[in-house]
């Protein structure tokens, strides 16, 4: 295993910095992604829109998750220390980070201080978000994902693509050869002969998983909610895997944002409810684990809970923004995303791609990069992704909130300060164009003006045009001006009125 | 009743025939429609871009170029959506940023009075047979902001559906989004060009003569699409179908009203 870390948070050799319209501009030219993609979107966003539609009270299951987040994330200073009381209370450590490179140093001793060098782990979106795996490695630790998957991606030396189905741009022949070349060089090999069934790719892992499950001493895990009152976690899961972590290792340690809380039991049933139907679209996961601690002979005997920040105090403070952290990362609205089944998870440059990789990005890392402050664009404000969120975020509303702080700056709050930021770099030339044309648009006369130049010119109007009006007409027709405007024709024929 | 048309300046400048078929379809259906001149623009390529400052004096110029009127009535989904959707939310940064309730109060004088043209029709006048004749394969493309946002159901579809003449053919994938999303074309050109070529792809495979739809916005990019594949299909807004008669087919409809320009 050769890996550099790059000392980003979330990076990976192969993460794409690039804007997202470059990245997006070539994924949508690969043929066997957009295949993959639209055949797997296509087919989880039916099968969810069914399992949805078998309860009636679906609206209100949806109102009542948003609400519960709302009132946690409005108390959440509250419910982080009964969290913590809780969990000392049976027996668990508590460990707050506040951001990726404290998250990171923190998991990296307590390995240590195991002496292990090796650590199995529960498919975690924060530990990608952290990149723990590189960090791990930069301190000689191998970690091992048993999430199939999220196998996949190791193996291959990839990245994820989705939340919810990490290696969803490969198709099971493109797995059957990772299987085959890179198996071998982490543990026991792929079978001779292996083919591209999935029940023999899914032994071949199972084969492959079950001698890192026996040997490894130490668990690596995220949680999809942690309950305050009670200090229990939560990972609901398919494979298994994750039960496997949880129960078998001596030391288990959670990484975990501090805005998956719940407040109590009750509140956690909403979730299950929510949660399993707009992900996998199933009534019940397969699996459900709790852990609550430490128990005398029963899992591990030493649980750490790694409480994580990492920019979600700053976004929290943000009015409009805040309703991302009510995500628990279902990924229905990426099943449902056009943008996302053509442009694919990679473009989106970070653990969380899709719709809310878009507004959660920018508000964890900040607009400052270009990356980032071309994500909140990445979306044609179509809305259905608004539409299948379980927990009602207005990702539309959110976008635009956020292109605002890109092309105007203002107020923010970086680690926990208020700040004032400039206006992201390269819209000098659209600021102009727009503060034209508001003019323009506020000058009833000088729109009509326009409309008549317009008119009179158009027989010498180019086809194609010129500079950034290129991406128009690359694909499309231009429209033809007429030979008169609406508001011309009105004045010719009922009479020209008070016009101010 | 009095009846404002908001054209909306993609209208006005490059789809006058649209216009012209709202007022002579509401003309028919005997409403009288009045076109205030100091409308211009409802804002949405400014704000949906970032530009929430530059929309602001569109917001207080919508609100009053509109005042006297009970009713304003507009052959844009979109535009529509922004009204109602994001003018109150403009109106509610402005007064959190300390700036009074002026246009919080624009938009609560402009939201409860804006309909997009076939919830007027369906939901004002109650009407669903509008007494058109269009005797063409048509098949009709929900645009996102009528279908998610206004939340139109299947009102432009009940209106297609007493149109006489017509043969409507079923959009596959009509729900997904046609790729335009304003300035989204240019700034994501390659991802929208891929929705738009597979949203061109579902309406040729219907046959259909037509795509109709209640927003020119996206019919210019669905049509400047088809168009360069050379495809047969043509855009035309929901409005002209609507307006079209025996006596006045679209063609005739336009050449009569628009007369000889100067």
């Amino acid at each position: 295993m050769s890996r550099t870390y790059l000392g980003m948070p979330g990076s990976h050799p192969a993460a794409s910095r690039a804007p997202f319209p470059e990245a997006a501009a070539a994924s949508t030219q690969d043929a066997q992604l957009r295949g993959n993609l639209r055949h797997a979107t296509h087919t989880i966003r039916a099968k969810r829109a069914k399992a949805v539609a078998e309860l009636d009270d679906w609206g209100a299951l949806r109102a009542a998750g948003a609400a519960i987040k709302d009132r946690t994330l409005r108390h959440l200073d509250h419910y982080l220390e009964r969290l913590e009381e809780s969990v000392t209370r049976a027996g668990g450590t508590v460990h707050w980070a506040v951001d990726a490179a404290e998250a990171n140093r923190i998991v990296t001793r307590l390995v240590q201080d195991t002496g292990e060098r090796e650590v199995v782990k529960v498919k975690s979106m924060a530990t990608q978000e952290i990149g723990l795996n590189e960090a791990l490695a930069e301190a000689g630790i191998s970690a091992y994902e048993t999430d199939l998957a999220e196998l996949i991606v190791q193996l291959g030396d990839d990245l994820p693509s989705h939340i919810l189905v990490p290696a969803i741009h490969r198709n099971r022949g493109e797995i059957r050869d990772i299987f085959r070349e890179r198996m071998a060089a982490w543990g026991r090999p792929a079978p001779d002969g292996l083919g591209d069934e999935p029940r023999e790719l899914a032994e071949a892992a199972r084969l492959h998983l079950r001698e890192k499950f026996l040997s490894a001493k130490v668990g690596i895990s995220g949680a999809n909610f942690m309950v305050a009152d009670t200090g229990t976690l939560v990972v609901v899961e398919s494979e298994g895997n994750g039960r496997m972590c949880l129960t078998l290792p001596e030391t288990l340690i959670s990484v975990v944002g501090i805005e998956k809380i719940v407040p109590t039991w009750q509140d956690l049933e909403v979730f299950l409810q929510l949660l399993p139907r707009s992900s996998t679209a199933e009534r019940m996961n397969p699996y459900t684990s709790t852990w609550t601690g430490t128990a005398d002979g029963d899992g591990p005997r030493d649980f750490h809970l790694v409480l994580l920040d990492n920019g979600r105090t700053d976004t929290l403070a943000d009015r409009v923004g805040r309703q991302a952290l009510r995500c628990i990362r279902c990924s229905a609205c990426l099943n449902v995303c056009p943008v996302y089944e053509r442009a694919g998870g990679h473009a989106y440059g970070s653990a969380y791609p899709g719709p809310i990789g878009a507004i959660l990005t920018p508000q964890l890392r900040g607009v400052g990069g270009s990356l980032e402050a071309s994500l909140p664009y990445a979306s044609s404000l179509c809305g259905a992704c608004y539409e299948v969120c379980p927990v009602a975020i207005d990702i539309p509303e959110v976008l635009i909130h956020l292109r605002e702080r890109v092309v105007e700056g203002g107020e923010v709050t970086l680690r926990g300060s208020k700040a004032v930021i400039k206006p992201a770099k390269g819209h000098a030339a659209e600021r102009a164009a727009m503060r034209a044309a508001r003019w323009a648009l506020d000058h009833p006369g000088a729109l009509r003006g326009g409309q008549r130049l317009a008119a009179r010119t158009r027989r010498f109007h180019p086809k194609r045009l010129p500079g950034p009006g290129r991406a128009w007409t690359d694909t499309r027709e231009l429209p033809e001006v007429p030979a008169e405007s609406f508001r011309d024709w009105w004045a010719r024929t009922r009479g020209e009125r008070g016009e101010k | 009743m009095r009846v404002a048309l908001f054209v909306t300046c993609v209208n006005d400048t490059l789809y006058p025939h649209t216009g012209q078929a709202v007022v002579a379809l509401l003309e028919r259906l005997g409403v009288e429609v009045d076109f205030p001149p100091a409308q211009t623009c409802c804002g949405q390529p400014q704000f949906n871009t970032g530009y929430r400052h530059e929309t602001e004096p569109l917001v207080r110029r919508y609100a009053a170029a509109f005042r006297e009127y009970d009713y304003v009535v507009t052959p844009s989904g979109s535009c529509a959506a922004m009204v109602r959707d994001n003018y109150p939310r403009i109106g509610a940064k402005a007064s959190a940023e300390g700036r009074g309730e002026e246009l919080t109060e624009a938009a609560a004088s402009a939201v409860p009075k804006t309909y997009e043209l076939t919830e007027f029709l369906l939901d004002v006048l109650g009407v669903t047979d509008v007494g058109a004749y269009y005797p063409h394969t048509v098949t009709y493309h929900p645009t996102c902001h009528g279908l998610r946002m206004l939340g139109l159901g299947d009102r432009p579809r009940r209106l297609l559906e007493h149109v006489r003449g017509i043969e409507l053919r079923e959009l596959a994938g009509a729900d997904e989004c046609c790729g335009f999303g304003g300035t989204f074309a240019v700034k994501n050109a390659a991802v929208s060009a891929a929705m738009g070529a597979d949203k061109a792809r579902a309406i040729a495979d219907t046959g259909a003569e037509t795509i109709c739809a209640v927003d020119n916005s996206c019919l210019m990019h669905i049509g400047g699409t088809l168009a360069r594949q050379g495809a047969a299909a043509r855009p035309v807004h929901i409005a002209e179908i609507l307006a079209a008669t025996e006596d006045a087919p679209p063609s005739a409809a336009r050449a009569a009203v628009e007369g000889s320009p100067r």
